[in-house]
């Protein structure tokens, strides 16, 4: 296991501003599921990612069009690295017929599989062996496609998490596993129902595996690491598992206020907000705060147009229910 | 002739030929050929990146099969013993059969989950239960059983061919059958139901190894002077009820013959929709005759007490036929 140590090699200012401006829109899309929530125009539940931004739109950096990536009910982050808007997103947490799942997902569902991001699952680990098997199959066809997974900290404890490492070391295929530990599963402190101090990044070595351990705070940091496993992986060199430390400034879902947490812990990690940390990067890179402030207004006015938008949509098509069951569209159970 | 067995390995090698996205997956399948010898001869013609030889990991294999199907290719993941579905329960009853319509449509699995099924074999419990009720409680997933070497050839050919997600049960009991072998070609669509036997007097429904079951209790009873349909669903979704309604429409009598344990079996699908469709038509109750509601037990005279057998399935007639 290294330590990743963070670099700006290759990183400039312009592609830094854009990750910036991108991790703002995922976080004023979480604020702005949280407030509709609270004004009733969102119903179930939200795992919400903000703080947690700069995993997802790391990674998203570091890969290439076409490589897949599979993510968990606390998704929004994910699907909007990887291209789906604040307003299909939104649309869809409201139930309305212009969300990217037609009002059949939901918020644990978030998918945009027109540009690789093939699904949110909130069966804890499942996803994993997924993964696994799009990166098994960029292998069959010959692509030099990769396949990452995102998941918790809690999803090392599921059996499809030991699963999925050992087949994806014995086969050697280009998949990432990439742990966002923010130190919760659920309301449980992940130190006190897991025998392993990193909960991802120490296991993988029994399996043969490479990890890393990195800050998931900075985006930077993060997709340095991930451009480097998937050099490796594209090489033929097998899979890497990276463990991102990081954080979520909400609860764990809607209806937890996360009153577990020991004192001042959020407000230390506030200080180390994923936005502050990529800000201080572009002001030593020499980027004016002018421009800062310019992509962060860019990124409220974003979403503020997608909530409009996604108030102003007709509700779910009811006809739906009944579509999308089989491949020809249909529900047809009987002959 | 050809046997059951020889015809899912026939089935498979058909459909590799055909498309070089097909690929199988499972424990023991490449070179060993399988544990029931259902694989022999696919690793030899197809080599080791077309067959591939799996840890004991069952959520990995179906778990990576979804996310093969999910990009571009037609896997085929064996689950050895049926049981052993509850392993991966998770893959069949949330993940393949919700993801596209949880997704609104965005993606297709088109895969195959082969695996042996039943008893008749004195495996015990935990390797001898017919579970194929377990994937008929799930919306989402199309289930084919073939009672017959060539249909296993032809509904192998629809299931990998099918854009949607199959689970595919072959019966332990009916691997060393034998029947006519599938012409080249052979292609079975799903949701038709085949008619095995004309009678008058009493609809028999069967699936897998309960369908020579059946034909043989409507010999018994035709010496008896009682004439049975027979009827193979092949397919149990989609379900063929049209097929079970034309041919109650003739004999007014109906018995399920299903080796899944009654409580929750298929037999209650069917009936249920004869009762709400079919009620006018019937002169008699219908009958279900399914496995016991206990666990299947060691001993063979043991285990014939709770599986459909022969016997009973005449008993059961003829007190419909006196009804
Ligand atoms: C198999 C399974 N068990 C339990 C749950 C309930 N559950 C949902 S999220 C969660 C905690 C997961 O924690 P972690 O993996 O660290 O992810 P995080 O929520 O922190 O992002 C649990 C227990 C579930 N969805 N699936
Ligand atoms: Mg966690």
């Amino acid at each position: 296991m290294t330590d990743a140590t963070t670099t700006t090699t290759g990183t400039d200012a312009a592609k830094l501003l854009r990750r910036h401006e991108t991790m703002a829109v995922i976080r004023r899309t979480e604020k702005a599921a949280h407030d509709l929530f609270m004004s009733g125009l969102v119903k179930g539940t939200t795992h919400l990612a903000a703080g947690q931004e700069a995993v997802a739109v790391g990674a998203r950096g570091a890969l290439r069009d076409g490589d897949y990536a599979f993510a968990t009910y606390r998704g929004h982050h994910h699907a909007i690295a990887w291209g789906a808007t604040a307003e299909e997103c939104l649309a869809e947490l409201m139930s309305k017929a212009t969300g990217s799942c037609k009002g059949k997902g939901g918020s644990m569902h978030l998918t945009k599989a027109a540009s690789g991001m093939l699904g949110s699952y909130a069966i804890v680990g499942a996803h994993l062996p997924m993964a696994v098997g799009a990166a098994w199959s960029a292998r069959l066809r010959a692509t030099d496609q990769v396949a990452v997974a995102f998941f918790g900290d809690g999803a090392t404890n599921i059996g499809a998490f030991h699963e999925s490492l050992n087949l994806a070391a014995v086969w050697k295929l280009p998949v990432l596993f990439v742990c966002e530990n923010n130190l919760y599963m659920e309301y449980t402190p992940i130190g006190t129902v897991t025998a392993a101090a990193n909960p991802a990044a120490d296991r993988a070595p029994s399996y043969g595996i490479p990890a890393e351990l990195v800050d998931g705070n900075d985006v930077v940091a993060v997709e340095d690491a991930v451009a480097r496993a998937a050099e490796r992986a594209r090489a033929g060199d097998g899979p890497t598992v990276l463990e991102a430390r990081t954080y979520r400034h909400y609860g764990h879902s809607r209806t937890d206020p996360a009153s577990y947490r020991p004192e001042g812990e959020l407000e230390r990690w506030l200080e180390r907000d994923p936005l502050t940390v990529s800000a201080n990067q572009l002001r030593a890179l020499g980027t004016s705060d002018d421009d800062i402030r310019a992509a962060e207004e860019s990124a409220a006015a974003t979403v503020e147009a997608a909530v409009d938008a996604a108030k102003a949509a007709p509700g779910a098509d009811l006809a739906e229910a009944f579509t999308d069951v089989w491949a020809d569209g249909g529900a047809e159970w009987r002959t | 002739m050809t046997t059951y067995r020889e015809s899912v390995a026939e089935g498979i090698a058909r459909e590799m030929r055909r498309d070089d996205t097909v690929v199988c997956l499972g424990e023991d399948i490449g070179a060993a050929g399988g544990v029931f010898k259902t694989t022999v001869g696919l690793f030899d013609e197809f080599g080791p990146e077309r067959v591939w030889d799996t840890p004991i990991s069952e959520q990995a294999i179906v778990g990576a099969a979804m996310g093969a199907a999910m990009t571009g290719m037609r896997p085929v993941a064996e689950i050895m013993f049926s049981d052993f579905l509850a392993c991966c329960w998770d893959y069949l009853a949330n993940e393949i059969p919700k993801v596209r319509y949880m997704t609104g449509g965005q993606v297709t699995v088109p895969l195959v989950v082969r695996t042996a099924n039943g008893g008749g074999l004195g495996f015990g419990a935990q390797h001898s239960q017919s579970v194929e009720n377990w994937a008929l409680t799930v919306p989402g997933l199309k289930i084919a059983a073939p009672s017959t070497p060539a249909d296993v050839v032809g509904l192998m050919a629809t299931a990998i061919r099918s854009d949607d997600p199959v689970v595919f049960f072959e019966h332990k009991g009916l691997f060393a059958s034998k029947g006519a072998p599938a012409p080249d070609g052979h292609v079975v669509p799903f949701g038709q139901a085949a008619l095995l036997r004309e009678g008058t007097d009493v609809t028999i429904v069967g699936l897998a190894s309960t369908v020579p079951l059946a034909l043989t209790a409507a010999d018994r009873l035709a010496e008896q002077g009682v004439q049975a349909d027979v009827v193979d669903l092949r397919t149990l979704l989609p379900l063929d009820v049209s097929s079970v309604l034309r041919s109650v429409e003739r004999t007014s009598r109906l018995v399920v013959v299903e080796e899944n344990p009654y409580q929750g079996g298929w037999g209650a699908t069917v009936v249920s929709v004869v009762a709400e469709e079919g009620f006018a038509l019937l002169d008699a109750p219908m009958r279900r005759v399914a496995g016991a509601n206990v666990p299947l037990p060691f001993a063979d005279a043991l285990e014939d007490q709770v599986i459909p057998t022969v016997d009973k399935v005449v008993d059961t007639v003829k007190a419909l036929v006196d009804y």
